[in-house]
């Protein structure tokens, strides 16, 4: 990732150091240390001025980036609704990390989850190639005209960042002529033409000025899309919304988000060899959330697993609201249930895919679901 | 420098129209940022009084670029500012020659707002730092601050059966910002607009970090008159309350000496926040807060002259 915002080479860089994201500022910082970015790096006491720097960088007018994890995107939250509600296209890097109590450094997606309704847009990962990716478009999404938002990359802690993986980089000149020159637009420095920004809005304005939010987030759909096309053109790897994996003739489809995915894979290539009829769909946008791609894509589909890799304490898992609303006009309905693993980063293993596979064959010959929701991999009942 | 005549023919960057109340002293200092220095200013503001009263939308009292994204992170907030304006000097992309000025109440400052305030200026942003201490979160209706002084009634700390106002010591901000080791510390009150501008002045056009802090008394806070408000703060500097006095790069300088140091309660005593302090049961707390004052303001002349 820091290699990513090298070759982006922001303006302004603020961030605070956490595991696991804190090589990515480490990283970042000895480029600048040897002159390789143009980038002024705020060294910040907190994410919480992390993100408030970050918010005044972009209002100035600047392409700006910062990295974190877990606690610290919690004590940005204030920060990251007024990021979005400003329109402050901000790049973030966002290792997911379980959030404190009782403190962990390892993976879950507690953290960016909490944050899903804070206005960002939310890409996710499966591995580093697509974290990287992921990051040199995500510049040009959010500062497209119709979206002018932040966005979010996430990618799991350790699990990913930690790991050495083949990948390609692509050349810097090529990477910045995919994302060209960046102006924002009303900058605080234009003193011949001064602005406001962030005045107080009350219940004469306000709404008018979330639905228009609203617009430019649900924008965001069709211009992932075409930014993904040219992307693929020029780089030759193709995304879409989500990924489709085996599903198009699959009764029983799995859904998942980042690194757990390949695992989920492997074992749908090996029950697809013994003929089942088995496949996976990954999220990659979770915000905005492609509902009509999705039930589009899932239509045939008798069984639907989703897995959350957090939990919305007291209600289901946040993915699997989404994909059961995407899901409810579909007919037929599929049967539709939660699974919440990996928190705290507990391994899933290919064993415990494979028992869930035998579940959803069961629940697909009985005709039910047995069990809606449930932990997978914990001690005890 | 430029003289108060000088001064008020060049625009304001505050104009009429905002909402503060009436008497409300803030647009004393507000009118002045761009008055006194011909630099162009780029302006932050944390969550309060200001913010709101100045701009409501589609309204902005604002003549210059401005900036609020919540209570307590204006200077972080205009870390970023700034830190861009260095990005676009660095490249050639401007000949503008801006300054910085970052403004927020006593909560947003002494409480709240105190972490990022510390950091922005350790790191050394070209920032000035303005507090406008009122002595309360006034914009949520009055309650008690690090910044409230001992005995004050505020609705965190009404007079009551048990305890009576403030039970506490208000802290001193100055003090803190003086051990940030940074080029400029100053106090000022906005009765004296020589000395403030003067301030002003010198905290924007310096390089590097600046802090300021201007006493600002509160019509509704304070229970005073609405006229009452610059007289108020000259009373309260007169009993040497509020000293004016500026640190340059470490060194005290003591602005201005009362001739005749006036007892604390003539100040307190105009004030309806201490008016319950003239119960005879509260004499041991008047006593200690007239030492207080008198040994904070030995030790303030002790500096200066350890200085000179």
């Amino acid at each position: 990732m820091a290699e990513a915002m090298r070759q982006i080479n922001p303006d302004v860089v603020a961030a605070f150091p956490i595991t696991p994201s804190t090589q990515v500022i480490e990283d970042f910082a000895t480029f600048v240390a040897d002159g390789k970015v143009k980038t002024e790096l705020i060294t910040v006491e907190s994410e919480h001025s992390a993100m408030s720097a970050c918010i005044g960088a972009s209002a100035a007018g600047g392409r700006v980036m910062t990295a974190t994890s877990a606690n610290g995107l919690a004590l940005m939250w204030e920060m990251l609704y007024i990021a979005a509600s400003m329109r402050q296209p901000i790049l973030m890097t966002v290792v997911n990390r379980a959030l404190s109590a009782p403190i962990n450094i390892h993976c879950d997606h507690g953290d960016s989850m909490g944050a899903r309704d804070a206005g960002w847009i939310q890409i996710y990962a499966e591995n580093n190639q697509e974290a990287y990716d992921n990051m040199v478009m995500a510049p040009v999404i959010a500062e497209h005209r119709d979206v002018r938002l932040p966005v979010m990359v996430c990618l799991d802690g350790f699990i990913i960042s930690h790991s050495i993986e083949t990948m390609e980089l692509e050349e810097d000149q090529a990477v910045r002529d995919f994302i060209g020159p960046y102006r924002g637009l009303h900058s605080l420095l234009d003193t011949d033409r001064p602005v406001t920004w962030g005045a107080l809005d009350l219940h004469d304005y306000y709404i008018e000025h979330k639905r228009g939010q609203q617009a430019a987030i649900e924008s965001a759909k069709s211009v992932i899309e075409s930014v993904s096309d040219r992307f693929y053109r020029t780089f030759g790897r193709k995304y879409e919304l989500f990924e489709s994996y085996r599903i198009e003739d699959a009764e029983r489809v799995m859904v998942a988000i980042n690194s757990v995915a390949g695992e989920i894979k492997e074992v749908v290539d090996a029950l697809r060899d013994a003929g089942e009829k088995v496949g996976l769909l990954k999220i990659r946008l979770f915000r905005p959330f492609p509902y009509a791609q999705i039930a589009a894509a899932l239509r045939g589909a008798k069984v639907v697993t989703v897995l959350d890799r957090s939990t919305s304490m007291g209600a289901y898992g946040p993915l699997f609201g989404e994909i059961r609303t995407a899901l409810y006009d579909a007919e037929p309905r599929p049967l539709v249930y939660n699974r919440t693993f990996g928190l705290g980063g507990r391994e899933l293993f290919p064993d415990d895919i494979q028992e869930l596979f035998a579940e959803s064959r069961r629940y697909l010959q009985n005709g039910k679901v047995e069990k809606i929701f449930d932990f997978l991999n914990v001690r005890g009942d | 420098m430029p003289t108060l005549q000088e001064m008020a023919k060049k625009k304001a960057a505050f104009s009429s129209g905002h909402r503060l109340c009436a008497g409300c002293p803030v647009p004393i200092f507000t009118k002045m940022l761009t008055q006194v220095t011909d630099f162009d200013l780029v302006l932050g503001s944390a969550t309060g009084c200001l913010e709101v009263a100045s701009s409501i939308f589609p309204y902005s009292a604002w003549n210059v670029p401005w900036i609020h994204t919540a209570f307590e992170n204006v200077a972080a907030t205009m870390s970023g500012v700034e830190a861009m304006y260095r990005v676009l000097k660095k490249e050639g992309r401007t000949d503008k020659r801006l300054k910085f000025v970052a403004m927020g109440g006593d909560g947003g400052t002494y409480d709240i707002g105190i972490q990022s305030l510390s950091a922005a200026m350790e790191r050394g942003h070209d920032l000035l730092y303005i507090c406008y201490d009122n002595g309360a979160y006034m914009n949520t209706g009055i309650q008690r601050s690090g910044a409230t002084p001992l005995g004050a009634a505020t609705t965190t700390t009404p007079v009551g059966e048990v305890t009576a106002g403030k039970q506490q010591q208000r802290k001193d901000l100055t003090k803190i910002m003086v051990a940030h080791h940074m080029r400029y510390v100053a106090q000022a009150s906005i009765h004296n607009p020589i000395d403030l501008s003067n301030k002003i002045k010198k905290g924007i056009e310096l390089d590097g970090p600046a802090f300021l802090n201007v006493l600002c008394p509160c019509i509704p806070g304070w229970r005073i008159a609405p006229d009452m408000a610059v007289e108020s703060a000259r009373c309260g500097v007169e009993t040497c309350f509020w000293p004016l006095y500026e640190v340059e790069d470490g060194k005290y300088k003591v602005n201005y000496r009362p001739k005749q140091k006036i007892p604390i309660t003539d100040w307190l005593f105009s004030q309806g926040r201490f008016t319950h302090l003239k119960n005879p049961r509260f004499a041991g707390l008047l006593e200690g807060f007239q030492r207080q004052v008198d040994e904070e303001w030995t030790w303030l002349l002790d500096q200066e002259k350890a200085a000179t």
